[in-house]
């Protein structure tokens, strides 16, 4: 098994989600992760979905994901022609005695405080998954209060932009 | 473009007019209601009540089967949504264009749990190929001819409006015609060039090819252009159960159907093969029995209209996206280049096996030694009869694969059943929808008697509607099929499978199927023997002002022959219990 990127762009209609979702677990493929947002365009939504398959799945998880009526495009980022990025909030333990060591760790990921409490600190780090996982294992031993995640999404490196043509058909139809 | 002020449910019903329906099946009920008001009032549309909304489902597909256009029927909210699920399902498996028009609560109730209401988008979410949640009166006309379009297009299927109540009561601007939204659906039908000339090259190169035709040569009517490619290669033609008919059962090179309980020389056809030009077929596995040993030593040309189906099951060497008429329509050019070129199959050899086969292991069946009637006879003899011009409308199970073997298909689409879905009681109800669809053409539906107990209350409308469909029961106070694999695979062990009460009771018939019939207001008739078969068949062809219902009592032990078992590679095929062929045998 290896982890694909999609990037899915769907008409911003309501439902989409609950189609996208129900379609993955009908056909028993397993979300690894799945970010939705609204894009620069107000009719166009784009999910990032991460999934864990082999190549020939997957080439049947995009096929059905296009037969969606909702779904405009679909394309598949690949790590390095992409940036993809998670966000985390961590609540972590922090007294008197470990507060300096937590502010040490969150230096060296340049992460930020976004919270302070007498025992305990939260914080906001983004990155990709390698760089997050790693920070939050140096943050283990202090004791993890409670971690939130988003889910992860990505958007290609150079000047090419992937909604321009989707954009173009949404304008014919309308 | 015309514009005009009316009510949602006036939109509603001119939309419908617009389109094109002339008929819908359908109940109403109060989320609903609002569209009957109009419907009582238009001369365009036919409205047929049914007696339950499965029934409507099945309607409208037999209708859109031999009519070629989009079936529609109408439910109410929660109960009545619900029970079209099963046929919007059948016609999903089965890519049948049907729209269903259900009510919904009023939009402020949706989400309250309120008096009948049932999420119904969201419960055939996955059984649609689109579905859509109206709110507003607005959007009424467009979704409706949003609706038709995906139902009708590319593969087609079952698409399914939602209207809330408070939008069929709304006041409207009607404007027609309508733009469509539809930025995401752009169904591909011209197959690419260069995959059609890879595919006639190994056409061409291949000993032992077999054109391996399912469902979607007959939707996209491309049956003329079937033949010819058939004719011009010489290549032999496997026909699966939602084919029968694309090619003539009588045509030298149909090898018959395949799959679970296919013709020897069609399984063998598939399993021998070195190439498969699948053509609008999707590797079911009914067709395929163990994936892994299916067709071994065969390349695959695939094409189908719909590119999930390409390499879903078995991986596809020559893909090729597209409209099965249009393909066939390239290959027939593409094939004809490589013949000019000099490049023509030779596959003397492979006929001489196929047709070793074909001469000893033709399909046929025991008569039942205790003087009992045999269900084969019956339905050969119906199909022999009414001919080939009649539609011919099964049920599930063992009548179903009989009324596929012994009945001679030979024009498309003559034969309607549901195979994907496998939904006992589709026969009354599609038979109908059918007969509305074709009036002038005799319809038979072929039935088992536990399915005809599934949806007979639809004799009540054909016989009120006057749609004076032929239903032939074959009752074997069983649910024979079943039945046949308690018998092969657990002991003979019949476990809730007899629907006849049991030793120690009267030796009555219950229900008694000719009383049933006439408290139907449908004739009713009766046929034990052999030798009144003919004569009884004969007795229902005179009729045609009244729905006629045949109960034929059969021997309840007759079974189902060749036949794949669950589980196993088709090269295990058995012809009776225990008796393999021998495959290598006619050389």
């Amino acid at each position: 098994m290896s982890l694909h990127t999609l990037s899915v762009l769907v008409e911003n209609k309501p439902g989409i989600l609950a189609r996208v979702a129900a379609l993955f677990s009908r056909r028993g493929f397993n979300i690894e992760s799945l970010a939705v947002g609204t894009t620069e365009h107000p009719d166009i939504s784009r999910m990032t979905i991460v999934v864990n398959v082999e190549e020939l799945p997957l080439e049947q998880v995009t096929k059905q994901l296009n037969k969606l009526i909702n779904v405009l495009k679909i394309v598949e980022l690949d790590r390095t022609a992409s940036v993809q990025r998670e966000l985390v909030l961590v609540k972590v333990r922090a007294d008197a005695e470990t507060r300096s060591q937590v502010l040490e760790t969150v230096q060296l990921f340049r992460a930020k405080v976004v919270d302070v409490a007498p025992d305990a600190v939260t914080i906001e780090a983004t990155g990709n998954r390698d760089k997050l996982d790693a920070f939050i294992k140096v943050l283990e031993p202090f004791g993890i209060k409670e971690l939130v995640q988003s889910g992860l999404v990505a958007i290609g490196r150079g000047a090419r932009s992937i909604t321009d043509r989707s954009l173009r058909a949404i304008e014919r139809s309308a | 473009m015309t514009t005009e002020q009316m009510t949602g449910a006036q939109a509603l019903v001119r939309a419908l007019e617009n389109v094109g329906v002339d008929t819908v099946f359908g109940i109403p009920g109060g989320a609903i209601l609002p569209a009957y008001d109009p419907i009582f009032d238009s001369a365009k549309l036919r409205h047929i009540l049914v007696r339950h909304e499965q029934g409507a489902g099945h309607a409208a597909q037999g209708y859109a089967m031999v009519t070629g256009k989009v079936g529609v029927c109408m439910a109410t909210s929660g109960p009545g949504a619900t029970n079209l699920v099963t046929a919007i399902s059948d016609a999903y498996m089965d890519s049948v264009p049907i729209v269903a028009i259900t009510g919904q609560v009023a939009s402020s109730l949706i989400g309250t749990d309120g008096f009948q209401e049932a999420d119904i988008a969201g419960i055939t979410m996955p059984i649609t190929k689109h579905n859509f949640l109206v709110t507003k009166a607005t959007d009424i006309a467009r979704t409706i001819a949003e609706a038709f379009h995906i139902a009708a297009t590319g593969r087609p299927g079952p698409v399914l409006v939602d209207i809330a109540k408070d939008a069929l009561q709304a006041t409207v601007e009607f404007e027609w015609p309508v733009a469509l939204q539809l930025p995401g659906y752009r169904p591909v039908t011209r197959p690419h060039s260069k995959q059609v000339r890879e595919a006639a090259r190994l056409i061409v190169a291949a000993e032992r090819p077999v054109l391996y035709v399912g469902g979607g040569v007959l939707k996209a009517n491309a049956s003329a252009e079937l033949k010819v490619l058939a004719e011009l290669t010489g290549a032999p033609v496997v026909t699966t159960l939602m084919a029968k008919g694309a090619l003539p059962d009588s045509h030298p090179l149909h090898m018959g159907m395949p799959g679970m309980h296919g013709a020897v020389g069609a399984v063998g056809a598939l399993q021998r093969a070195d190439l498969l030009v699948a053509l609008g077929a999707r590797f079911d596995d009914r067709v395929t029995g163990k994936l892994d040993g299916f067709a071994p030593n065969a390349k695959v040309v695939h094409a189908d209209i719909d590119p999930a189906e390409i390499s879903k099951n078995r991986h596809a060497d020559v893909p090729i996206v597209g409209d099965a008429r249009e393909v066939l329509a390239d290959l027939i050019v593409a094939v004809q280049k490589e013949h000019e070129a000099g490049r023509k199959g030779d596959y003397s050899d492979w006929w001489r096996q196929l047709q070793a086969w074909r001469d000893t292991y033709p399909l046929g069946y025991d008569t039942p030694s205790d003087g009992s009637l045999s269900p084969q006879y019956v339905i050969e003899r119906i199909g022999r009869l009414a001919g080939p011009d009649a539609y011919y409308v099964a049920g599930v199970g063992q009548h179903q694969m009989w009324a596929a073997q012994f009945i001679k298909y030979e024009r498309p689409g003559a034969f309607l059943n549901s195979g994907g879905a496998g939904t006992m009681g589709y026969a009354v109800p599609a038979a109908m929808g059918a007969k509305v669809g074709a009036p002038e053409t005799t319809v038979w539906a072929i039935d088992g008697d536990g399915c005809f107990q599934m949806t007979n209350q639809e004799l009540a409308t054909c016989a009120i509607e006057g749609i004076p469909v032929k239903i032939a029961i074959i009752d074997n106070g069983n649910l024979g099929m079943v039945r046949q694999w308690q018998t092969l695979f657990y002991n003979a062990r019949y476990s809730n499978t007899g629907l006849q009460p049991q030793a120690g009771h009267a030796a009555k018939r219950i229900p008694d199927f000719v009383k049933l019939a006439e408290a139907y207001g449908c004739v009713g008739l009766r046929c034990e023997k052999a030798e009144d078969v003919d004569e009884v068949i004969a007795k229902a062809m005179e009729i045609n002002d009244a729905p006629v219902v045949i109960d034929f009592v059969v021997h309840k032990d007759a079974m189902v022959w060749p036949m794949v078992a669950a589980g196993t590679t088709n090269d295990d095929i058995k012809i009776a219990r225990d008796m393999a062929p021998e495959w290598e045998n006619g050389d």
